[in-house]
């Protein structure tokens, strides 16, 4: 069963296809400058305490991203793993 | 002609610009870095052409300042295009060479790091690349300088390609291309690799950043100390001042010229700590007591850039760094500044708003002590044991943290997330190291010691004509008053906007108390910058923030200096 929740829903090292991006403009045009887009699949590598900066990568490259941002992309898991919240 | 090199961030393009020139370009291993171009020249077939390092850019509609500039200057025009790309990010790359595509701009591709994509197990079928984009495409390694005669000889091939796509379907072609030129073999992570995970997870990530600061800091005390103990201090001592010596006892060993060029001789022989002469003390003091640390300093520093780290560390501060008002990438201008604060506050352009900014330039002023001022405290205050430098260094974190908080909650405007590519981790490229190390120091040389020269001179016209001394008497409430200094350290706080180390030495014959030297040490630490980082940040804020600035500068440093007067 698959499910859509954001970023900083899903655990780290977990992996998720991006269906939605909510922010503005700005972090869509940031995203796809670095080549994430909406339909990429991206894992979440780290994600820092206390509402830390959030760490994606797809393929060879790592981008960290605020924690706010990462709540703005809403990525579809395979719903195997641990979800939280 | 004109030939631009363009590319991402971080893909060697800096690199690449050194093996072709020659030239001084400063390449780190973090994005953003050329944020003001370079330009160098180069002979292709008896025919000399300009080249030019562009900043680096994702994309020609530009997200940040160093975008921006990027496009500014392709749309001047050019006769070719050198776009680098890196080998193992061809996906992400070649969004920017499609953009570049549509300018019409004779250009060839550069397959840079190309090494590193074969190592992990990453092959491009490099003809058939050639073919689909219809460009010509080399592959380098700039690092090693292979592959680099190769794209000098074919840079006469540049064309202009006949590639057509509609902007919605930009990715899909990219993914066509991707799809039929690359084939990724699986394969194991490598060692660097979990290291690189491990520096940004939260736990072992601290770890990583104490123990990396810790050898940082013992590393540049070592190099230093060496410099200082074996090398300088020596051939001040035993070569110069008898050469001194021989030049007072000419001059008659007094006068307005002799004490101006010498000094005053303590006890018949010359003290470079105390004399004041320009050349003594003037030369001593940015030459002997200053370089070694600047020179150690920015070895470690332009490592801890090449190698990649810097972006990790600003993950890891972040969340303290939100609490202030700015974000992670703040600690690129903090860095830098503990350095020289003009560096430091000329990359403030890499935060994007005028709040950030402001923010982050006005901490950076106040409470992070440049290496000149640091080398100078560490000599003063450290005479008397460690405890007064721990003091010191603890009263100005706390400063930088309860201003930076002050500022986030009153300061207007809008502070921006964290968003910044990791990049892996890279063993920096010694030519490119050294020459960037070289760069700098050559930098502190030209810019320092003729301001140390001025310093001393203004000194002695100041004591000479009893100025300092009526300078004490008006402001004695306040330094003696408020802060608990002698009078005389009226002379050291004037002089401070010239050169701070200046100042600090100016406080050597003083015979101040261990309490007054920490008190002084952070004053003239806080209360303004010096000269030519005032100039910088007139420069970049504008002089109403300036203003601003500058008045939370005194208010805060008398603040400071009034509780710890009461307190310690």
């Amino acid at each position: 069963m698959s499910k859509i929740v954001s970023l900083n829903e899903i655990p780290i090292n977990t992996s998720g296809k991006i269906v939605e991006i909510n922010g503005g403009r700005r972090l869509f045009a940031k995203l796809e400058a670095m080549g994430i887009k909406i339909g990429d699949v991206i894992t979440k590598t780290s994600a820092q305490w206390m509402k830390g900066p959030v760490i994606i990568r797809k393929g060879n490259t790592d981008v960290a991203i605020g924690y706010g941002m990462a709540g703005k992309i809403m990525v579809e898991t395979s719903g195997k793993g641990r979800l939280t919240g | 002609m004109k030939i631009l090199l363009m590319g991402n961030p971080n893909v060697g393009k800096s690199v690449v610009f050194n093996r072709l020139t020659g030239a001084d370009v400063i390449a780190s291993n973090y994005p953003g870095t050329t944020v003001e171009f370079t330009r160098g020249h180069i002979k292709i077939k008896e025919q000399i052409a300009e080249i030019i390092d562009v900043p680096g850019t994702y994309t020609l509609e530009p997200t940040c300042d160093a975008e921006e500039i990027a496009v500014e200057m392709l749309e001047k025009g050019a006769d070719k295009i050198i776009n680098v790309v890196d080998s193992t990010n061809l996906e992400r790359s070649l969004n920017l060479t499609l953009q570049l595509i549509k300018r019409k701009i004779p250009m060839i591709l550069d397959l840079n790091i190309y090494d590193e994509a074969v190592h992990k197990g990453i092959s491009i079928a490099v003809e058939k690349l050639e073919h689909m984009l219809g460009l010509p495409c080399v592959t380098t390694c700039a690092v090693t300088g292979e592959g680099i005669k190769g794209l000098v000889d074919r840079l006469d091939d540049a064309a202009v390609s006949d590639l057509n796509y509609v902007d919605n379907d930009k990715w899909k072609k990219i993914g066509d291309i991707i799809s039929s030129v690359q084939t990724i073999t699986h394969r194991h992570h490598t060692f660097i690799e979990k290291l690189s995970d491990a520096s940004v997870r939260p736990f072992t990530g601290i770890q990583i950043a104490i123990v990396v600061m810790l050898l940082a800091f013992f590393i540049i005390r070592i190099i230093g100390e060496t410099l200082i103990g074996y090398v300088l201090e020596p051939i001040f001592e035993k070569l110069w001042a008898p050469l001194m010596l021989k030049f007072s006892d000419i001059m008659g060993q007094q006068g307005f010229l002799h004490d101006l060029l010498i000094g005053k001789l303590i006890n018949g022989e010359i003290d470079f700590g105390q004399s004041f002469g320009l050349m003594t003390t003037g030369l001593f003091v940015p030459i002997a007591s200053v370089l070694p640390y600047v020179v150690a300093f920015y070895l470690v520093l332009s490592f801890l850039e090449d190698s990649g780290y810097l972006p990790r560390m600003a993950v890891m501060v972040d969340t303290l760094f939100h609490r202030l008002g700015i974000h992670g990438l703040a600690i690129i201008p903090m860095m830098l500044g503990l350095g020289c604060n003009v560096p430091g506050v000329l990359s403030t352009r890499i935060l994007e708003t005028q709040r950030e900014r402001f923010i982050a330039a006005t901490l950076l002023s106040i409470a992070v002590p440049c290496m000149a001022l640091q080398a100078m405290i560490v000599g003063l205050v450290g005479r008397s044991g460690v405890s007064g430098l721990i003091v010191v260094y603890i009263t100005l974190f706390f400063v930088w943290v309860a201003l930076g908080m002050l500022m986030d909650r009153f300061v207007k405007g809008r502070s921006l997330e964290i968003f910044t590519e990791i990049p892996p981790y890279r063993i920096p490229y010694l030519r490119g190291l050294i020459k960037k190390v070289w760069v700098r120091i050559k930098w502190f040389i030209m810019e320092a010691v003729p301001y140390v020269l001025l310093g001393v001179f203004i000194v002695n016209l100041l004591y000479t004509f009893g100025i300092i001394q009526y300078m004490g008497k008006i402001a004695s409430p306040i330094v003696t008053g408020v802060l608990g200094l002698p009078e005389e350290t009226v002379g050291a706080l004037a002089i401070g906007f010239l050169r701070k180390d200046v100042a600090v030495g100016m406080l050597a014959p003083l015979d101040m108390t261990w309490k007054q030297l920490v008190i002084a040490a952070v004053v003239l630490t806080m209360y303004f910058p010096c000269i030519a980082t005032f100039s910088t940040l007139v420069k970049e804020l504008g002089v109403g923030n300036m203003i601003k600035s500058t008045a939370i500068m005194v208010t805060a440093s008398l603040v400071v200096g009034g509780l710890l007067n009461l307190f310690l």
